[in-house]
Order: C-alpha cells, then structure tokens, then sequence
C-alpha cells in the first residue's frame, strides 16, 4: 500500500507473499465531491489479480461512491483511477467496461421487462467476438443452471435468488478482469444471502477478481482475502480478513459510531 | 409433459366440485352495488348531457331498431352489469358459481344507473338550465321519452336499466364460451356497421353492389335481417374457430406427453411457413385492395398511413428508448413545411421549387438536426421534467412557424399553398385529389418505417434502448452510451415523423400552422399507448382503429359523428389504457416469445378445459383464468 494511508490505528497490512506485478484496479488518492460535498477523501486501494476484497462501511461512508467512481459514472476531483496499469481517471464508463471492470448492481437491477437473454445478451454489449460470446454464456449456464431454464422468461418474473444469478450472469458476459459487486446482501432474504455470498465464492475461485461492497461486514469477511473499512470516506482500517474479523474496532467503525 | 398436465387433470376433475358453491341471490354487497351504482349514475347523466345520445341518433346500427344515439346510452350499463359481478378466482380459496346472484346485482346496478336518466327527464320537463348545460335541450327530452309521455320515458329507463345491467350480470351465468361468443357478435355486428361505408365502398369496386344494398339501409347502418345474418354467421365462426383450436391444443398436449423432450424444441418458429404466408398475404392484400376501394376510403386509409408513420416514429422514441416526448409534432411540421418551402412556388422568400424526392431529403436531413436539437438539452433529464420540456419544444416549432418574425419564409398563419403534387421519376404525379397514389405513396413509406422500425428493434441500439428504457444507469454501467443512444432514437423518430410531414404537404398540396397544434402530439401519443409501446403490430392497429374510427385530430373517421367528441374519447380512452391495461390493446409479440411453447400449450389446453367445464354446467369456475391480457 502507498505510504501515506490516513489515519489507520492499524499496522499496515502484510500482504500474500505472491509475486505482483502490478494491481488489476487501483485507487490513487482519489477524491470525490457531489457538489460541494466532499464524499470520497484521499482513497488508496489496490485490487490484485485473483483476489476477492471486500469494502465494508455504514450508510453514508461512499462505498457506493467509490464503485461509481472505479465505473466513471462519478469524475474524481483529484486522484487516479488506474485499471491494468492504464489511467483511465477521464474515460467514460463504456472504456471502463471495455477494459474490464463490470459492476452487479445493489438490489440486482435486471431489465425487468426484457427476458433473461436479453439481460445477459447486454451485459456482453460491448463485446464483438460472438463465437467467445455464445461460449461463456453456456459457462454461464454450467455455473447457474437456473438460469438456463429461465433463459426465455422476462427477467421481473424470476424469483430473487435467480434474479441474482442473471445479475451475475450479465455481469460475467461483459468478460470482465474485476468485478465489482455493490450490496450483494441488500433486499435478500437471509437464506438467499448466504445462497448469493455462496455463489460470489463460486465465481472467484474459477479465478475471477471479486471488489465488493458490503454492509454486511462478518458475511462479507467470511469469505474475502482482505477487506477496507471506510468512514466518512476515507479508508480506516486496511488488513487481512482474519485480522479485521478480530479487530476490536470494526464492530464500532463499522456501525458509524466510533468518532475520530 | 405430464409435469404439465397432471396439475391440470386434478384442478379441473377433481378440486372443482369441492370448491364450487352457488350464493343465494339475496347474498349481495349492498354497499358496492350502492357505490357502483351511484358511479353509474353520474356516467350516465355525464353522457346524456355530454350531447353524444342527440348527435349519434342520426347513425344508425341496425336499421329500425338501434341508433348510435341510443348504443351510447346502452353500453355502460352492460359493461358495468358484467363489471359488478367480477371476482377474481384466488387460488386455494372459496370459488363460487355464478348465477342468479350475479343478475340480480347487474340488474340493480343498472336501474341504480339509470335513475340519473330518469331524473334527467323530469328535470328538462321542469327546469331550465340550458344555460351552462348546453344539452339540457328538448331534443335530449324527446330522445330520453321515445316521443311519448314524462312518465313513460322516466319509467323506461328504469326498465332499460335493469334489462341491460342483468344482461351484463347475465353473461357471468352463460359461462365462458358463451360470454366470449356473445362479445363476439356485438364486436361483429357494430364493426359491420361502422364499416358501412367501406364495405359500400368494396361492394362496388369488386360489382357486387346488391350485397352491400341488402346490408345496408342506405346510409342507415345494417338491415334487421342483415345483422341476424352477421350475428348468425359470428357465432358459426367462433364455434368452429374454438373447435379447431380446443383439437389442436389436446393434439399439442398428447404429443408432448408422448415425447416431453421435443416440446421445447418447437418453439421459436419465427419465420415458420405459415407465418409467412399470412405475411405474404396481407402484403398483396394492401397492394390489390386499394384499386378495388373508392375515393372516401382511399382518403381514409391514407390519414390512417400518415398516422402509422408518425406512430412508428414515436413508438421508436417512447415506446424502445422510454424517452416520453409530448412534442413530437415537431418533427411533423418540420417534414410538412421543410417540403412546403422547398417545392412551392407560392413560398415567400425561398423558394426553388425543388421536386418532392429532392426536397424530402432535405426534410429528413433537417428533421434529423431539429431532433439533434431538440434532443441534445433534454436527454440530460429524466421522467416528468423531460416530457415538460419537450411538450414546450413542440409548441416552440408551432409558434415559430405562426411567428411574425418569420413571416417572410412561412407565411405566418396564411401558411403555404400551392405546393406540387409528388413527380415519381417523370413516370406518374402524385396529387392529393388522386387519394389512391396518394395512399401509395404512403403505403410505400409505411413499409420503409416497419421495415427500419422492426430492423432497430432486433439490433444493438434497439437492445440499448431498451436497456436505457429498463433502467438508464444500469444501461451506462453496461457500457452503452446512453447520450448519443438517446439522441439516435430522436433523430431516427424525427426523420420517420418527417416523412409524413413530406407527404402531408404533398396530399393537402398547402399547410398552416394550426394543423401542428399540441393535440396532434397528444392524438399519436394515444395511438402508441392504445396498440401497445414498443410494438410495431399493435401501432398499426392503433392507428387503424383509433385514426380509421374516431379519425385525426384534423382528418375525420369513418364515424365522423364523433368528431366533436374525439377529443373526449382519446382522453377517456387514455386514461382506461393506462388503468387497465398498459401493455396496449396487443400485447407486445415478445410476451409470446418470452414463454415457453409448453406454457401456450398448457393455456390452451386450459381454455379448452374451461370450455368443456362450462358445458358440463359449471359455469364461471375458471373465471379469471380465461384469456386475459
């Protein structure tokens, strides 16, 4: 990590010893304001390739912020967004995708009146090679065969745990390098919480690179290598999964009530 | 299948018994008939007083005995009568036969209804408030007395009134296969009616004018005879039609229970031979018929063209890209008065006089900027605000063109006249008093814009309009661009709105201002909304009945009776759309596609079930469950 992470009352974190070459996404001290609103304040973070991180923060701590400005929907004021090396802190969001960063909205967001092809037919909107195209969508289908069977049926009608995976589906069509998942446990039931942490376990470890943004801190760090804790937007805990599990502080930071 | 059928085989032979009771016919809900009823009251009264019974009387339907005048007072109480007896069959609970009860409701209703009516008789008799009521007139007391006594015609009405509510209760206790018929036949007669003019129009074409003289009254609507024939023949066809499709879906069912796998496999079929033959036909159709068809139907059917092209445009725009734009005329008076200028030499200031073919597409290159124009500061907002904004854009153009500042090129309110007809090639001219080239003209230009419509719709950009009309940030975040998406869809509906702007001018050879009033933009939004948003078929058939029936906010339908109440009915029957049934008069065609064949085949054979219920008197068990939209 860059030397100058604010205000963690952490030691930097040791990270895997595996060689790196260079992080798949990366963060470099951005700022975010709405407006005159300050959201995001001096943000580091580096996703590397084959990982599954996790940013965890309560309401109003700009995980979301953070996703929106990784995607370009959001301009950093200062800062850089780097994807595979490249600065890409003024693209548009299409170049993002382009480049390999898709992000499983909160809440699924599915087209809701399209069908479930459609769906998944333009999460690969971007893409031009057809015959790849065709290929990972029957992936897709070994990996959720639900979704298969539902292939022609409007998507609004599916049940929450397959409106999921047709989240996840359009998602992995854009053939992305990073994922980025946004509230992956937001209006699920509980079972299907654990059913979706379950397939976002799935996923990584056919070796995609997982970033996602949880409330849900202990689901979240059960099955993250490392994880972020963000207040007020900016990062204060930085380390591996196992040590922010224990971390005395993460309960308080992360409900907000731990002042600075 | 017999995943399939089994759950069937049990609803229908075995739960059913159980579950089917029949109320006594005094267990009513007194307060919503009550309700129901009062509503009905002020509809009624609404009507009579909206001055449709006086204005229609004069149409008639079925020669002697029914006026248009009259239907219009008729139909509520039948509509409602059926309403009150509607129960949704809820799966698990308590489904009750209909009967007696539901008469009875119908029948109180309507005479609850109707006493608006008899108090409106005895109120022309003793007061007088012509005065804001416009048709609190002596003639609306003659029509409401059947030119008899007060007494008589406040009675009357009561008795109507409980006729025709019961009648509407009544079509709960026919069952199903006979409620569908009888709607059938009242379908088919007062189409046939209403399509007088057209079939006289046929008739004569094709020399066989003594079958429209023995339908026809001469312009009095059907002969007595003549609608038993109809209503007689109706009922033949929906026998044999339901007959034909109870066998074919069993057929279906049993091969599927033979071979469960294949039934997947069948589906899709979207080019099958017999899809294309009926396209087949319905093309040569649309090119022969119109040499058989007279002047008045040409003219009629080249409105209803000039209304398809601008629906399809706006059906590009609202219904594929859900950008709501209540200014679309915009882009017709671009299309109209770009021509205008262009090919008339009565064009004040520029005037080049150029051919239709040239100036058209100097049209649609301008109608593509205005739509750049227009849609470049407005695709930045959503919803509400969006339609407000675009609703003054089209009201801009209108006040630019009536303008005094630009006067010197349109003419202001004299608007443009001499404008040439349309020159095909030096091969034949195209002029407005030739209501046949005319439709031509614009039958060509109807198949270009369904043509590129239905292309748009299974393409890249038609998916990314959809995506943007689902969900606009979810469509930025899978990487479309949703700016020049957006603006693509204005500009490709402002250049099809152009072309029959184009021909517009051609057909009426001057144009105004006054003809690209708001209503115009309001008229096609109905039309998109009544056939169905984001579905070509259901446009067309929009413009078809609402343009060929009520008629355009300038050009008038086949009832031209309505005109003065046009207005009234496209708002009402806006307003009914968006109540009830917002998929459109046609459900989208990817409904149908989005279901497996298995589940069509299961509806069907469902129906067929119900059918075969009914016969075995269990009327109104699957209520609820028949074809629904």
């Amino acid at each position: 990590m860059s030397p100058d992470v604010p205000a963690t009352n952490t030691p930097a974190s040791d990270q895997p010893a595996s060689p790196r070459a260079e992080p798949v996404l990366e963060l470099r001290g951005v700022n975010t304001h709405y407006g005159a609103v300050h959201i995001l304040k001096d943000v580091d973070l580096a996703i590397y390739s084959g990982e599954l991180v996790c940013l965890l923060g309560g309401n109003a701590s700009g995980k979301s912020t953070t996703l929106r400005t990784i995607l370009g929907l959001v301009t950093p004021t200062t800062g850089d967004v780097v994807l595979e090396g490249q600065v890409v802190t003024h693209q548009p969001t299409r170049e993002r995708v382009a480049l390999g960063v898709t992000m499983v909205p909160e809440n699924r967001r599915l087209f809701k009146r399209l069908t479930v092809r459609e769906n998944l037919d333009l999460g690969a909107y971007l893409r031009t090679d057809s015959d790849q195209i065709a290929a990972d969508m029957e992936q897709i289908f070994e990996l959720f065969p639900r979704v298969k069977e539902r292939i022609n049926q409007k998507s609004g009608t599916l049940s929450g745990g397959e409106q999921q995976m047709v989240a996840i589906g359009r998602a992995l069509m854009a053939n992305p390098r990073v994922l980025l998942m946004d509230e992956p446990s937001m209006g699920l039931a509980p079972a299907l919480v654990q059913q979706n942490f379950e397939l976002i376990q799935q996923i990584h470890e056919a070796g995609l690179t997982v970033f996602m943004v949880e409330q849900n801190a202990n689901m979240a760090l059960s099955i993250a290598d490392r994880g972020w804790v963000l207040q007020t937007g900016r990062v204060v805990l930085d380390d591996t999964a196992e040590n922010l599990l224990a971390h005395p502080d993460l309960q308080a930071s992360y409900l907000g009530t731990a002042e600075q | 299948m017999t995943a399939v059928a089994d759950p069937m085989a049990a609803s229908t032979g075995d739960t059913v018994p159980e579950t089917v009771r029949r109320r006594r016919v005094l267990d009513q809900n007194w307060r919503e008939l009550l309700k129901v009823g009062a509503i009905l009251m002020v509809g009624q009264v609404f009507i009579a007083l909206s001055g449709m019974p006086v204005s229609f009387d004069r149409r008639l339907i079925i020669d002697p005995i029914l006026s248009l005048g009259y239907l219009s007072l008729l139909w509520l109480p039948l509509v409602v009568g059926y309403a009150v007896g509607r129960e949704q069959a809820l799966e698990g609970m308590m489904a009750y036969t209909k009967g007696g009860r539901e008469v009875l409701a119908g029948a109180i209703t309507g005479v609850l209804g109707n006493l608006g009516l008899t108090l409106l008789v005895v109120g022309i008799t003793h007061f007088d408030i012509r005065d804001p009521l416009v048709n609190w007139s002596p003639q609306l007391l003659e029509l409401l007395e059947f030119e008899q006594s007060v007494w008589f015609g406040a009675l009357i009405w009561l008795g109507i009134g409980a006729a025709t509510g019961a009648a509407g209760g009544g079509l709960h206790w026919v069952g199903a296969r006979n409620r569908r018929t009888v709607i059938t036949v009242i379908a088919a007669v007062s189409s046939a009616a209403v399509l007088e003019s057209v079939i006289t129009d046929l008739a004569q074409g094709f020399h066989i004018e003594a079958v429209a003289n023995w339908l026809y009254a001469p312009k009095r609507g059907l002969t007595s005879p003549a609608a038993a024939v109809v209503a007689g023949a109706t009922i033949l066809a929906v026998n044999a039609i339901s007959a034909l499709r109870a066998r074919a879906a069993h057929r279906l069912v049993s091969a599927a229970e033979a071979s469960p796998t294949e039934s997947g496999s069948t589906r899709g079929g979207r080019l099958s031979p017999r899809r294309l033959a009926g396209f087949a036909l319905t093309v040569a159709a649309v090119i022969v018929l119109p040499l058989f068809l007279g002047r008045l139907t040409n003219e009629l059917l080249a409105n209803v063209g000039l209304f398809i092209l601008l629906a399809l445009g706006l059906n590009i725009i609202v219904g594929l890209a859900g950008i709501l734009d209540l200014g679309y005329v915009a882009f017709f008076a671009v299309g109209g008065y770009s021509v205008a200028v262009l090919t008339s030499p009565g064009s004040p200031r520029f005037s080049p006089e150029m051919p239709w073919i040239g100036a058209l597409f100097i049209a649609m290159l301008l109608a593509g900027l205005v739509g750049l124009f227009i849609g470049a500061p407005v695709i930045r907002m959503r919803g509400d605000y969006l339609a407000v904004v675009t609703l003054g854009f089209g009201e801009i153009i209108r006040i630019l063109l009536l303008s005094d500042w630009l006067s010197g090129t349109f003419n202001g309110a004299q608007g443009i006249i001499n404008i040439p007809g349309v020159e095909i090639f030096g091969l034949t001219t195209v002029r407005g008093f030739e209501p046949r080239s005319v439709l031509y003209l614009v039958l060509f230009f109807c198949a270009i814009a369904i043509y590129v419509s239905w292309r748009l719709e299974n393409s890249r950009i038609g998916r990314a309009w959809m995506a943007i009309r689902e969900d606009e940030s979810v469509a930025e975040a899978m990487g479309v661009d949703t700016v020049s998406a957006k603006l693509m869809a204005f500009v490709t509906g402002a250049v099809l709105g152009s072309f029959s702007g184009a021909i517009l001018s051609a057909k009426v050879g001057s144009i105004f201002p006054h003809s690209f009033a708001i209503i115009v933009s309001i008229v096609i939004l109905v039309v998109v909304i009544f056939g169905g948003m984001g579905n070509i078929a259901g446009v067309i058939a929009g413009a078809a009945v609402l343009i060929g029936v009520l008629g355009g906010p300038n050009q008038p339908g086949l009832l031209q009776e309505f005109a003065e109440f046009k207005i009234l009915i496209y708002g009402a029957l806006l307003v009914w759309m968006m109540l009830q049934r917002s998929e459109g008069l046609i459900p989208s065609v990817r409904r149908a596609r989005e279901l497996h064949t298995d589940e069509l085949n299961q509806d069907a054979w469902l129906r067929a079930q119900a059918d075969e219920a009914d016969d075995a008197s269990n009327p109104g068990v699957l209520d609820g469950q028949g074809p629904r939209p």
